[in-house]
């Protein structure tokens, strides 16, 4: 029973950086290859943060998700501006620089070797709460002016742009939320680890956490969600030998599939929603009658 | 100890220059990058050694099955992965997403079937250095250098005497236009990718003689690569061979005399900057043009 709660609570942790992406990627049209750098940002700030000042983790939390908001937005003001693949370029040398330096900084954060002693804290009805707070916000935002407007830059920036919506600004607000995620969940993983070490963000961790956004639905927050409750715990459920290798071939093979085939992913841009389920089946049911 | 520092930066800038004329050529073409770059260079190292290992113990033929096959190998991916998503005028996310996919899929599966273990060629190029000016300078590196340098030119000859050139040189300003004239465009990218995938696959075969050969060390030598690419402006090839050469000497000389654990730091700190100061990159054309 402890095991899969542990499993729970690390598909929850990781659902939250996944929903940060989703945000970016699939509702904003941005792409990025070094969210993990986010992760490790807001976990070795909120560790350090904890470890030398003796304070709760909900204050070691909000300062890991500041520190990656902050650099996100930092990275994000001049990259995104450029059109092109520059944002890509940039966010891929942010993921890896932020790994070099982790990697060079032996006496601040343990080097390659790791940090070990983080306080511990971060349980699962914690992590269930901040998914549930981040969902419901992420739910509002989506269907706020704010978040249509992210879309229709998804859609057509020029179009967008046309009818006087500030590009540049909603692709920072989709950055910078998507960072703050981002930062919450690498800090809750430090404090549910109690232990650190650069690999654990390294560049194909922030593959996967695009590519599970990319499966379940580039605009569907439960796409994302149903998508990453399958996809984050499945080397758990299949456990054989090498899975780790054999679970990145799969990843790699439905990301080129689902592209070509179904490039709307899982979910496409669709919501499961109660009443949606509902008129589904009366839909079904009144099919039915007719016949 | 300078002039062996250059040749040895000189050495490993021309390989990178080799990949980073991979990516520009697609770049101009298409204007997306190929993620999927990397696994036709670690197919040339492991091609070269399974040749030496297995077939024939000689490094010529090693190299030359390793460029044929990794040229192969690039344009089944355009024929299977990137077609599908041309044919429909897919957004460019998806081609890198796929590219992505691609790369993730391919690398693990080879890390699947030989083991992450890392190969020395069986073969392979003299290691006794010549001594010039009072520095003693391997032979490996000068023939290296020399080798890229010959298929550099090589590849320029044919861009600039050839039809095939000038339909890659017309294509590279307008696709659609090109596509008028009458050139048949889905041919000509076959052949892009077919020289980039080539010059993939000796950058591969090169780097196998130079240390050795393992299944990451296409991602990890092609994001320098990359970084050059950029540097010297994302679709430009004298940029992309010009950025190449001078991060190969910059990071040679940082890890000669500065410390090697810079190494890595210094190019994707390059790359940072690069980004915010000059994004088009050294000869790059300007972003609003190209994108």
């Amino acid at each position: 029973m402890n095991y899969w709660l542990g499993v729970a609570t690390l598909t929850g942790i990781y659902m939250i950086a996944i929903l940060g992406v989703s945000v970016l990627t699939g509702f904003t049209g941005l792409f990025s290859m070094g969210h993990a750098g986010f992760m490790a940002i807001g976990a070795y700030t909120s560790a350090l943060v904890t470890k030398t000042f003796h304070v709760p983790i909900l204050v070691g939390l909000i300062c890991g998700m500041l520190a990656a908001l902050l650099i996100g937005l930092l990275i994000g003001y001049p990259t995104l501006r450029l059109k092109g693949d520059y944002f890509v370029i940039a966010t891929l040398g942010i993921g890896e620089v932020t790994k070099l330096i982790i990697e060079n900084l032996p006496d601040l954060t343990g080097g390659a070797r790791g940090m070990t002693d983080v306080p511990g804290g971060a349980t699962f009805p914690m992590v269930l709460c901040f998914l549930i707070v981040t969902v419901w916000l992420l739910h509002n935002f989506i269907r706020s002016k704010h978040g249509r407007n992210c879309i229709a830059v998804r859609e057509e920036e020029l179009a967008a742009a046309s009818i006087g919506t500030s590009v540049a600004s909603y692709k920072l607000l989709a950055m910078g939320i998507s960072c703050a995620l981002c930062g919450i969940s690498g800090a809750l993983l430090a404090h549910y680890m109690h232990y650190l070490s650069p690999t654990m963000f390294s560049m194909i961790k922030s593959d996967e956490l695009v590519m599970t956004v990319i499966l379940g639905g580039c605009g569907s927050l439960t796409g994302t969600i149903i998508a990453s409750m399958i996809l984050v715990p499945l080397p758990e459920i299949l456990r054989f030998g090498s899975v780790q290798e054999w679970r990145m071939v799969f990843y790699g093979l439905l990301v080129v599939l689902v592209i070509i085939f179904k490039p709307s992913g899982l979910m496409g841009t669709k919501e499961l929603s109660i009443s949606g389920i509902r008129s589904f089946f009366g839909h079904v049911k009144y099919k039915g009658k007719e016949r | 100890m300078f002039f062996q520092q250059l040749i040895n930066g000189l050495s490993i800038g021309s390989i990178y220059a080799l990949m980073a004329v991979g990516y520009s050529l697609i770049y101009s073409l298409l204007n997306f990058t190929n993620f999927a770059h990397s696994i036709t260079v670690t197919i040339g190292a492991f091609c070269a050694f399974f040749v030496l290992a297995g077939l024939v113990q000689n490094l010529f033929v090693g190299i030359i099955i390793a460029v044929l096959a990794a040229g192969g190998l690039a344009m089944l991916i355009e024929l299977l992965g990137y077609r599908p998503l041309l044919k429909k005028k897919a957004r460019r996310i998806y081609l890198l997403i796929t590219g992505l996919g691609i790369s993730t899929m391919c690398e693990n599966l080879i890390i699947i079937s030989f083991s992450s273990r890392f190969r020395v060629y069986p073969v392979n190029f003299s290691n006794k250095s010549i001594h010039l000016f009072g520095a003693s300078i391997g032979q490996v590196d000068l023939i290296i250098f020399v080798v890229c340098i010959a298929a550099l030119i090589l590849v320029e000859l044919f861009i600039h005497k050839s039809r095939f050139g000038l339909a890659i040189r017309g294509a590279s300003f307008d696709l659609d236009a090109t596509a008028i004239m009458g050139v048949n465009v889905q041919k000509l990218i076959l052949i892009v990718f077919l020289i980039a995938g080539s010059l993939a696959g000796l950058a591969g075969a090169l780097l196998g003689a130079k240390y050795t050969a393992f299944p990451t060390l296409g991602t990890s030598m092609t994001n320098k690569a990359f970084i050059s690419s950029v540097f010297g402006g994302l679709g430009s090839i004298p940029g992309a061979v010009l950025g190449a050469i001078l991060l190969g000497i910059g990071e040679t000389m940082i890890s000669s005399y500065v410390s090697s654990s810079m190494r890595d730091i210094f190019a994707y700190a390059l790359l940072v900057i690069i980004l915010f100061v000059r994004p088009a990159g050294l000869l790059g054309k300007h972003t609003e043009d190209k994108a």
